[in-house]
């Protein structure tokens, strides 16, 4: 049985699946004559060795560039949970922007915690940050005393399930040099050294902002049902200490920055999520790009094992040819560098050669013919 | 015509050495003056003869060659106190701080430098910080640039002589190591003390029609520099006092700096007269205008043409008709040779007022000759086999067709010529969509390739039936459009026609065989369809409503041929045809069912009119009864929400929710309505025929032309901008009713009310702005993509790889398929499944 398959071996595996459901119950000889036919379309529609890949790429980048709308923010069914996306996500994705102007992380849980409301419900409120201001009703001065005295509301404490211990604890470990003391729902915060009162009003401010409890930077959090299983959207990047939450699924849960996934996860990985956000873009302006080129410029954004964005400072800088350089972007810089190490240009892509007017090294301009002249091959017979 | 085959295998770069430059010059410059009483370049000034001829007449006593053939040669002038090169700033400092000021060896010992790895950078940066040398032990000071180019040490401010002299003592080892290769660059020529004059022909002066001359903005320049360099020459050798000499020389060095670059932000711009700055070296190489992209990126060419665009219908999809004016200008060079001799004779004869005629010829010796009444005779005489004749353009030329902006390579095709009356190009309309051009004004640009290898590469390589498939997705990107998807829709799901008119239609599109046409009297319009189609096609689809559509050995048997079919983007009809008969006799068949719905057209009549539009008392009725329920609808929610009744939606606060909920039942309405509008519609409507076959237009702009546009987003959401809380000043502040956020419950026929027209034009008006923003920031992007990309090319070996060799993929794509090979990006297994099965 297997041995028919064996013998189409152009054929990728996941076609030949397709063939083995599709010619369920059919006979041997038209199953084979089912492989023949896909193994020559195969065959057929092998790309040519010369092929401008990389210009063809662009160009599909670029028409299509024209239609795309410019912002279009797309809440993912809830409010303030906004997504770049459109022109202007594909420029930062590749761009290579340290981080996206609507970072997003998509929490998947694990068994038994993925279907649970009250244990997902759990989770995303451990993940939003609490700040000390989250979860006061007032901060005032006590003077007389030189300390700070916050109204703790007890009432959103116990939702969030916080302590006075745990706030304490939290403010001693995170503001050094402080005499925290909890007070029945008051606490009064002294510094351990006396300080001016603007240092005082100072440390109010920062009190405010204090983190008590989540992960740091998570502002917006949404348990979303999709398909019998809660997955959670929260508005940060930071996967690192997302996935030091209990119950998170480390082996689905994204986000769309590819720098903090190639820190996390590889870059493999990173290259992953820069074709999963283009899909998604192309996608979702109903555009029609197909995913082999998508796959190509994420390769070449990541083969050298960082990423590096389609930009002068990227890709760009990397070329070999200093008139390739050159042409692009800043040409002095480039001419002015090449002179300090007497660079050589040996000519081998194509910008240098239109301007020169020789042939470039693609397509029809690859081959050369190596051919005996008349003379050559009378001498060769004498030999 | 005599060609030197020469390629030029790489190019180096490296600064010039003073020794060099002195070497390389053809003459000294040494006076400030141009031209002597006579006009006549002087010599020794900054026009000398030496350095390139850029007058007729004169020639060059360097190579002895006149104008346009004289390259133009390098003079030099001897600078009297040397002076920075403004370019090479950076790179001074850099040296200065890693060498010892006092015995001028690298700040590093090379213990330290073996004992440990660094990166050039951070080498740099530990010369940087070293505060002795730890070679000779002398104190080292800290380096400052004091803009733009002036050195301080410590706080005494370095002379350029003082650098020069201390540079000229680093050894070429020491140099090395803080990557600069001393072969090519030396610190010490950063300072120039001889400069080069470039040659007079890249700075030619132009001659006013006063006679007068103008003197390029390099030359004014230069000629200050001149100026200068002398006057400092002459104050050193009077012995002129320390503060005059620095003065000078400080200007000498304004001058060279903004030679170099008139841009710098801490130095005022040389200016012309009139105030405006002088555009130097910099400013010529620089941006989109300058010398690398602008003439070196950017070429142009000869033998091309351009003129606005209008549809042909008859012509073939691979044709361009071209004026007879334009094919009378653009010539093809013909070799002569005994089998063809006679053959272009005739065109000589016709000369080249006449067509066909020749434009110009080359004598067996190579010389040029234009073809008149009075050449003809002795060109007649001449004509013999090696010469060249520049005939004419012939219908079934080979041309490169181009609309711009060409962002695909469907945007540059090759066309065969049709010579045609008028002045416009001609195309047929079904590959507007790969130029995507349109009629209203459109130009094209049309290139007639010269040569036989170029013809051949355009043949091959560009021909329009070679590009039917897009290399962006695998649908194709060309296939029958409007008049054409209703013809065929209409022929082939409701007509029948006499058989004497039938075989006139397909007659007139180029049918001749008629053995196979059914021979009843009347025919159906699926038989006249299938008279075109080849008897072995098979082929099994389905139409844009999903119906079957099948053909069996070239009769259509079942099915309606709509724009699912044979349209763009996956016309699968199409695709069958060019896979089963190849890209030539492919293209035939689909341009011959392209001139049949044409024809049917043209014979049938077909026109959309407002009269498509109207509605019926019922229907009308019924829409406005929709429109109140949802507006009361609309009220309950707005009257639960303001008493605070609203039931939430998921993580969204009553505001949202309220503008959620009223937004989904207007959107709703407009689809009902819509829905309604098409059931009460006749089947014969035009408008109607052309949305169902998917010709042009869809249901909706039927619905908003004759009942309702419906509500105008902005982004996502109503519009919500204007006044305070409301939108126009005639609504109630906080108001959230329908009309006044820009719901318009009309249709076009009947027309707007004030405010929803404003509503409306102001939609208009957000997507005119979002277009005009995105098209330069989408075109940059392409820019960057390009050229990030476009030395990467499949390799012999199958990977992809780029100019250096470094592999990017194994495979393109992970499978190495061509996805202009594929079928929307795939094998089509289940339908070859389906061929098997149907035994095809």
């Amino acid at each position: 049985m297997s041995s028919i398959y064996e013998e189409f071996s152009n054929i990728p595996e996941s076609s030949m699946n397709e063939i083995k459901e599709l010619t369920k119950g059919m006979d041997q000889s038209s199953r084979k004559k089912v492989l023949k036919r896909v193994s020559e379309e195969y065959e057929k529609a092998k790309i040519n060795p010369g092929e401008a890949i990389g210009i063809i790429t662009a160009e599909s980048f670029g028409e299509p560039g024209t239609q795309m709308i410019l912002r279009v923010f797309h809440f993912a069914g809830v409010a303030e949970m906004s997504l770049t996306l459109g022109l202007t996500r594909l420029i930062e994705l590749f761009d290579a922007r340290k981080s996206p102007s609507t970072p997003l992380t998509k929490i998947y849980l694990k068994h038994g915690y993925k279907t649970d409301v009250d244990k997902v419900k759990a989770i995303a409120a451990s993940i939003k940050e609490t700040k000390l201001k989250d979860i006061s009703d007032e901060f005032s001065f006590n003077l007389t005393q030189f300390r700070i005295e916050v109204l703790l509301n007890k009432k959103e404490m116990k939702e969030l399930k916080i302590t006075e211990t745990h706030v304490v604890n939290v403010l001693k470990e995170s503001l050094k040099d402080l005499d925290v003391k909890d007070d029945n729902g008051t606490l009064r915060i002294k510094p351990k050294e006396k300080d001016s009162l603007s240092g005082l009003y100072k440390l109010k401010e920062k009190l405010k902002y204090a983190a008590i409890k989540g992960v740091k930077g998570v502002e917006q959090v949404t348990p979303v049902k999709q398909e019998n299983e809660y997955i959670i959207y929260c508005t940060t990047d930071n996967l690192k200490d997302i996935f030091k939450v209990e119950g998170v699924d480390e082996t689905k849960t994204t986000t769309n920055n590819p720098f903090v996934i190639a820190d996390l996860l590889g870059i493999e990985a990173a290259r992953k999520i820069i074709i999963d956000e283009a899909v998604e873009v192309i996608k979702n302006q109903g555009l029609d790009i197909d995913i082999r080129h998508i796959m190509f410029l994420a390769d070449v954004m990541t083969n050298t094992g960082v990423i590096k964005g389609i930009t002068r400072t990227g890709i760009t800088s990397e070329k070999e040819s200093v008139l390739a350089r050159a042409s692009f972007e800043t040409p002095i810089k480039h001419i002015v560098n090449a002179s300090l190490i007497g660079e050589v240009d040996n000519l081998n892509s194509v910008i240098e050669n239109v301007m020169l007017n020789q042939p470039v090294p693609l397509g029809t301009g690859l081959p050369d013919l190596v051919a005996t002249m008349k003379e050559d091959a009378v001498k060769g017979k004498k030999k | 015509m005599n060609y030197i085959y020469k390629k030029v295998g790489r190019i180096s770069f490296g600064l010039l050495s003073p020794e060099i430059i002195k070497k390389m010059a053809v003459c000294k410059v040494v006076t400030p003056e141009l031209y002597d009483r006579e006009g006549y370049p002087v010599d020794g000034g900054l026009m000398d003869v030496r350095m390139g001829v850029i007058d007729p007449g004169l020639v060059c006593p360097t190579d002895g060659k006149k104008l346009r053939d004289c390259p133009g040669y390098f003079g030099y002038m001897e600078l009297a106190r040397p002076v920075v090169h403004v370019k090479y700033v950076d790179i001074i400092i850099l040296t200065l701080r890693s060498f010892c000021r006092d015995c001028n060896k690298i700040l590093i010992t090379e213990e330290k430098l073996k004992d440990k790895k660094r990166t050039r950078k951070e080498l740099l940066l530990f010369l940087k910080n070293a505060k002795k040398c730890p070679h000779c032990g002398s104190k080292q000071y800290s380096f400052k640039i004091e803009k733009p180019t002036s050195f301080v040490e410590g706080d005494r401010r370095l002379s350029t002589i003082e650098m020069q002299a201390r540079f000229e003592k680093i050894s070429d080892n020491e140099l090395s190591m803080i990557g600069f290769d001393p072969k090519f660059f030396r610190p010490e020529w950063t300072i120039l003390s001889n400069f080069p004059v470039p040659p007079v022909t890249m700075r030619p002066s132009i001659t006013l029609e006063t006679g007068e001359r103008s003197e390029d903005d390099l030359t004014h320049k230069l000629s200050d520099i001149v100026r200068i360099n002398q006057r400092l020459f002459e104050n050193i050798n009077a012995g002129a006092p320390e503060i005059i000499v620095e003065d000078l020389w400080d200007l000498l060095q304004y001058h060279i700096t903004t030679y170099f670059d008139n841009a710098i932000a801490s130095v005022p711009p040389a200016r012309h007269r009139g105030g405006q700055p002088l555009k130097t070296l910099t400013e010529r190489i620089k941006s989109k205008e300058g010398r690398f992209r602008y003439n070196l990126a950017g070429k142009r060419v000869n033998f091309s043409a351009r003129t606005f665009i209008t549809p042909d219908p008859r012509i073939r999809f691979n044709e361009v008709g071209v004026p007879l004016v334009i094919a009378m200008e653009l010539t093809i060079p013909e070799r002569v040779t005994e089998w063809n001799i006679n053959y272009l004779r005739k065109f000589i004869e016709n000369g080249s007022e006449i067509y066909p005629g020749v434009n110009y010829f080359y004598s067996i010796d190579g010389k040029k000759k234009k073809v008149t009444d009075g050449t003809k005779e002795q060109i007649l005489e001449e004509l013999q086999p090696g010469c060249i004749v520049e005939r004419h353009l012939l219908n079934k030329d080979v041309v490169v067709f181009n609309r711009q902006p060409s962002l695909h390579r469907m945007s540059i095709m090759c066309h065969k010529i049709r010579i045609m009356p008028g002045k416009s190009f001609r195309l047929n309309p079904a590959v507007c969509t790969p130029y995507n051009a349109d009629f209203d004004g459109d130009e094209m640009n049309l290139h007639v390739p010269q040569t036989e290898e170029s013809r051949a590469e355009a043949e091959i390589l560009m021909d329009v039936q070679t590009q039917l498939i897009s290399p962006k997705n695998g649908l194709n990107i060309i296939g029958t459009t409007t008049d054409a998807i209703s013809g065929n829709y209409l022929l082939t799901k409701y007509l029948k026609i006499d058989r004497e008119e039938a075989i006139d239609i397909l007659y007139s599109i180029g049918v001749k065989d008629f053995s196979n046409l059914k021979s009843t009297k009347t025919l159906d319009g699926k038989d006249i369809f299938s008279a075109i189609l080849p008897d072995n096609l098979n082929f099994i689809g389905s139409s844009k409503e999903k119906k079957d559509v099948i053909i069996k050995n070239g009769k259509l048997t079942e099915g309606v041929i709509d724009k699912a079919t044979i349209g763009e983007d996956n016309g699968t009809l199409i695709r069958r045809l060019y896979a089963v008969y190849g890209e030539d006799a492919g293209i035939e068949l689909i341009n011959k069912i392209f001139r049949l719905g044409i024809e049917i057209l043209f014979r049938k009549g077909f026109t959309s009119s407002i009269s498509d539009t109207d509605l019926s008392k019922d229907v009308l009725a019924k829409n406005k009864e929709k429109l109140s329920y949802v507006e009361n609808k609309i009220n309950e929610t707005i009257d639960d929400y303001q008493k605070k009744k609203l039931e939430l939606l998921p993580g969204m606060s009553a505001e949202q929710t309220v503008e959620t909920l009223i937004l989904r039942q207007l959107n709703q309405l407009r689809d009902k309505i819509g829905e309604n509008v098409y059931e009460n519609v006749s089947e014969d409507n035009p408008t109607i025929i052309m949305a169902r076959s998917g010709a042009r237009g869809n249901f909706l702009n039927l619905a908003q032309m004759a009942a309702m546009v419906g509500q105008q987003a902005m982004g996502e959401s109503r519009i919500n901008i204007g006044y305070k809380k409301r939108t126009l000043s005639l609504y109630k502040k906080g108001e959230l009713s329908p009309e006044s956020k820009g719901f318009i419950k009309d249709g076009y026929k009947q027309g707007l009310t004030p405010s929803e027209f404003f509503f409306h034009s102001i939609t208009g008006r957000d997507s005119l702005m979002d277009t005009a923003l995105r098209t330069p920031k989408s075109g940059y992007l392409y820019r960057r993509l390009a050229n990030a990309l476009q030395d990467m090319r499949i390799e012999y070996d199958n990977t992809v790889r780029d100019a250096s060799g470094k592999i990017i993929q194994f495979n393109f794509g992970d499978d190495g398929l061509d996805v202009s090979k594929t079928e929307g990006g795939n094998v089509n297994i289940q339908r070859i499944v389906r061929e098997v099965k149907a035994n095809v």
